[in-house]
């Protein structure tokens, strides 16, 4: 691979990169009014504006993008997450044109893209999945007589929806009333598909999820666990690996589903199998696959020592990646991903605005993916992840003390940020205990 | 009569009231959009909307004029 366009923005197009370019590929940004002045275009050999600042003009216009691989003679494009990441129609243009798709076959990622056909799918592959709707759900006569073979509480989930925008929980055929129509209008508004599905809903649960890598001879392998159990608004807050909530044997069986989830749509290059862990219970069923490389796929590179951007530039350019697929690295000590939020502390409410100090910590075991530097503008256009606070430590105790410090050393001036919430989290009792679920900043803030 | 101003810089997604309707404590007003997140504007206090600063697609500051409550 000679040249890489990298269709996204801020901490991710930076981190994807800075691996292409260590390994000596010319790399290409594309970028936004708003962004112009961001890290990422700066650190790219070179860069084209594709557009007007609102997301719809330019990051999710593929026309933009398109004319960009064009003009540049991109030989691959690498999409982050979000964005186009899981566009199949945009994958597909982008293979039309001749140039190498950095992630899973447009088929791959239409079968996983549609939630409700993901899990009849997994579920005749053998993949364990929830109780749940095997058809979209048409209106709310419909979706109370579903709640009630099911059994409350149910979860309401827009079917081609992600990140948690539409999800909600019902107790009661009141409450699923109002929370399908919510889900639908927001399921219209944000991914132009009103369908939704309902699912069983875990009161005490986790969310464990699978990494997962298809290689091109075709071999799947699963590359450990991660927990993501810290959440507000049903979106990642924080997450860890391993996760201290399973057991070897629930690890294996974990693994093992993953595996046959991406051999069954014939998975190739970096994937996330989310599966939901039910506390009381023991049981874990399927939630979702993402077919892209995920937010916190650094945890994940911190306890194998792997390069995962390394691994899918080697693989969609059909070579071997860098490790024996056979015995895939285990994870060796603890690591811990905190997302660093331009957000109050308290409700979580965002908070744009001008960057005035930006200090990272440094040392041993520590790493920060940051898409913002002093200086920059934090715009109320895009979501509010200014960047990645990433430990690594011998054990749990030693990676939350390492993250402890590494907090303390993080000065963010200007926008509000989330910092002082992971003061809180990392002195919380139950959080540093490890036997916690997705219950948790809830009952913090309550 | 009481301001109702932006509390962080975002675009107006959705307009749900005009200027003379009668409101009260906890009506939400309009729906702000930022950071990929719906944040609803209320009013704080019973009253008619004297003065209506935006229009749906407006990008505003913080602190910028929403509505005027009297």
């Amino acid at each position: 691979m000679e040249s890489l366009l990298v269709a996204n923005r801020g901490e991710i197009a930076r981190r994807i990169i800075r691996t292409a370019n260590a390994l000596g590929i010319r790399t290409i940004a594309v970028f936004s009014e708003a962004d112009a002045d961001l890290p990422f275009v700066g650190e790219a050999t070179e860069s084209v504006c594709i557009g007007a600042s609102p997301p719809a003009d330019s990051y999710l216009n593929v026309d933009a993008v398109m004319a960009a691989i064009e003009a540049t003679g991109a030989q691959a494009v690498h999409p982050g997450y979000g964005f186009l990441s899981e566009n199949a129609d945009f994958a597909q243009r982008v293979t039309d044109a001749g140039v190498i798709w950095v992630g899973p076959s447009p088929t791959a990622m239409r079968e996983m893209g549609d939630k409700i056909a993901a899990r009849n799918r997994m579920q005749a592959a053998g993949v364990p999945v929830a109780p749940g709707t095997p058809d979209p759900v048409p209106d709310v006569a419909a979706a109370l007589v579903a709640a009630n073979e099911i059994g409350y509480p149910v979860m309401v989930k827009a079917a081609a929806g992600g990140g948690g925008i539409g999800m909600s929980a019902a107790y009661n055929d009141d409450e699923l009333a109002s929370a399908f129509e919510t889900a639908k209008t927001r399921a219209q508004r944000f991914f132009s598909d009103p369908s939704i599905l309902l699912e069983k809903y875990v009161a005490r649960a986790r969310h464990v999820e699978v990494q997962i890598l298809g290689l091109a001879d075709g071999t799947v392998v699963a590359l450990g666990e991660r927990d993501c159990s810290v959440q507000r608004r049903h979106q990642k807050v924080a997450e860890e690996s391993p996760s201290p909530a399973i057991d070897s044997a629930t690890r294996a069986a974990l693994l093992d589903a993953a595996v046959k989830a991406g051999e069954a749509v014939d998975y190739r290059n970096a994937g996330t199998v989310e599966m939901l862990f039910d506390v009381d219970t023991g049981e874990s069923w399927f939630l979702e696959m993402n077919t892209r490389l995920q937010v916190e796929h650094p945890v994940t590179e911190l306890v194998t020592g792997l390069d995962l951007v390394a691994e899918q530039l080697r693989i969609a350019s059909g070579e071997e990646v860098s490790f024996d697929a056979m015995n895939p690295p285990p994870a060796q000590g603890h690591a811990l991903e905190l997302r660093v939020y331009a957000e109050d502390p308290k409700r979580f409410f965002p908070g744009p605005g001008a960057i005035t100090e930006w200090n990272e910590p440094t040392g041993s075991g520590v790493r920060v993916d940051s898409g913002y530097a002093n200086g920059n503008v934090v715009t109320p256009f895009y979501d509010p992840l200014l960047a990645k606070l990433i430990v690594h430590g011998e054990t749990r105790e030693a990676a939350l003390d390492r993250a402890r410090s590494a907090v303390a050393e993080f000065t963010v001036v200007g926008p509000k940020n989330n910092l002082p919430f992971f003061v809180e989290l990392l002195d919380n009792a139950e959080f540093s205990s490890g036997d916690y679920d997705t219950g948790l900043i809830n009952r913090m803030r309550s | 009569m009481a301001e109702v101003r932006a509390e962080m810089s975002a675009n107006v997604w959705k307009v749900l009231v005009k200027a003379g309707d009668s409101v009260s404590d906890g009506d939400t007003l309009v729906i702000l959009e930022s950071m990929k997140m719906e944040i609803p504007v209320v009013a704080e206090e019973d009253g008619t909307v004297s003065e209506l600063a935006v229009s749906e697609g407006d990008n505003i500051d913080e602190d910028d004029l929403i509505a005027v409550i009297s």
